[in-house]
């Protein structure tokens, strides 16, 4: 199994700006003050080696669409945040021109969850399948609404693909294709749902938009029960953690102290803190996952727990 | 978990020895409450000690964030000080040095609250 990130930020999307690209490239020429470099080769090993990571890649900034790509023909993935119209151009380049089916799960239909849904390309080609997988009684209504005069051209009725909405239930497990999927009622504005994803042995948690109580002690276990030995846990880490519980308190979202703190309950392997905050640069996401890093590090018993921050473009293989 | 408190005219030190997490955070609030009532009462100050506070988890910071909203809402103050590194580096990672004023030292954070309080707690 392979999960792949198409749209890793919260709320809307965001784009580096020219004047982020002249910072970062000003701070890479101080950062290699004095050193020369023979070959683009040379100047690109030292860039790949020793910028920090913040340099040199960008956090990106699709909201939330996250593939789980498994053996077999059909693809699965989670929420149609804007990430799905380039997780839609790579479904047709590897179709080539043979109809996909797609399953998706959706934690919620607020709107950063659903906006990339009318630009994705496959939902235009006849003969693709569509299932829409969800918990909300209104899911169907929230797609439609979006492609509803006056606010886009195209409505719903007039896409190409064959497009089915499934009901689920919390704390069900279903199974597709050799996919167990278990959705799990979460703490956000409206209801959201995380998904439990097994597969093979293997298990990744979809967990974004969930806010956690910490003094509920029965809340915690609950999802540390959700999360149990999970090899990846895919995380709403959207604020610090003061953050998250003073000014930012009861807005739906949760922190990476919080996220670290679950996993290492739950023992899971794999925390990837997601659903990053819009007003937050790279420099500042950076900063936020080194110091859920030192916190695990801090804090940590007999079991390790790696901590990453989900990027636009990141790939982890199981 | 223990807490233990004394009075330097306005200042109200509250003494925390031991592990603030989830399965002390509850207890702790409610001391921590009523702690926080009688120095607002007073127009006075609370001065957290936590030199024998050998790990705060999320659920013990919330304890602090909420003492301190309290502590807003009465017109009253906290303060934090003397943090083992263990701590004051978990109040470092969940950013919660930019809400607190933290002293390095009780004696300080002492002095912030006012000389009364300051003279009697070098007379004590």
């Amino acid at each position: 199994m392979r999960v792949r990130f198409w749209g890793t930020r919260g709320s809307i999307p965001v784009a580096l700006t020219t004047a982020d690209i002249r910072d970062k490239l000003a701070q890479a020429l101080v950062q290699a003050s004095g050193r020369s470099f023979a070959s683009f080769e040379e100047a690109h090993a030292f860039a790949s080696s020793e910028l920090d990571f913040s340099l040199t890649h960008t956090f990106g900034g699709h909201t939330p669409c996250v593939e789980l790509d498994l053996p077999g023909d059909q693809y699965y993935v989670c929420d149609m945040g804007s990430g799905a119209r380039p997780f839609g151009v790579h479904v047709l380049a590897r179709q080539a021109r043979r109809p996909a089916t797609i399953n998706i799960f959706m934690s919620h239909v607020h709107w950063d969850h659903i906006m990339g849904f009318p630009f994705l390309g496959p939902a235009y080609v006849p003969g693709t399948k569509i299932r829409i997988h969800g918990v909300h009684d209104v899911l169907e209504q929230a797609f439609r609404l979006q492609q509803s005069p006056p606010c886009f051209p195209v409505t719903f009725d007039q896409l190409g693909a064959s497009i089915e909405f499934v009901k689920l239930e919390a704390d069900k497990t279903y199974e597709l294709n050799g996919l167990k999927v278990t959705p799990h009622l979460q703490l956000h504005g409206g209801d959201s749902y995380g998904y439990r994803f097994e597969y093979e042995g293997k298990s990744v948690v979809y967990s974004t938009d969930s806010e956690h109580k910490l003094e509920n002690r029965t809340e915690a276990e609950a999802f540390a029960n959700f999360f149990k030995n999970a090899d990846v846990v895919i995380f709403d880490a959207m604020y610090a953690l003061a953050e998250a519980i003073s000014v930012k308190a009861d807005w739906g979202h949760s922190s990476n102290i919080v996220g670290v703190e679950l996993c290492q309950m739950a023992r899971a392997k794999h925390l990837v803190l997601f659903h990053h905050e819009p007003a937050n640069n790279d420099a500042t996401l950076e900063g936020l996952l080194k110091e859920a890093r030192r916190f695990e590090e801090l804090t940590r018993g007999d079991h390790v727990l790696k901590v990453s921050a989900a990027y636009d473009g990141l790939e982890i293989d199981l | 978990m223990n807490v233990s408190s004394r009075r330097f005219a306005n200042a109200v030190v509250v003494h925390v020895a031991g592990r603030l997490d989830q399965d002390t955070c509850e207890a702790f609030r409610g001391q921590l409450v009523g702690f926080v009532e009688a120095a607002a009462h007073d127009g006075g100050a609370i001065v957290l000690d936590l030199s024998s506070l050998e790990y705060v988890s999320s659920a013990g910071l919330r304890c602090f964030m909420l003492a301190s909203r309290q502590a807003k809402a009465q017109r009253g103050r906290i303060f934090v000080a003397a943090l083992q590194p263990m701590v004051a580096e978990i109040f470092q990672i969940s950013h919660f040095n930019l809400v607190f004023q933290v002293f390095p030292t009780v004696r300080e954070a002492i002095a912030a609250v006012s000389s009364d309080a300051s003279d009697a707690f070098e007379k004590a």
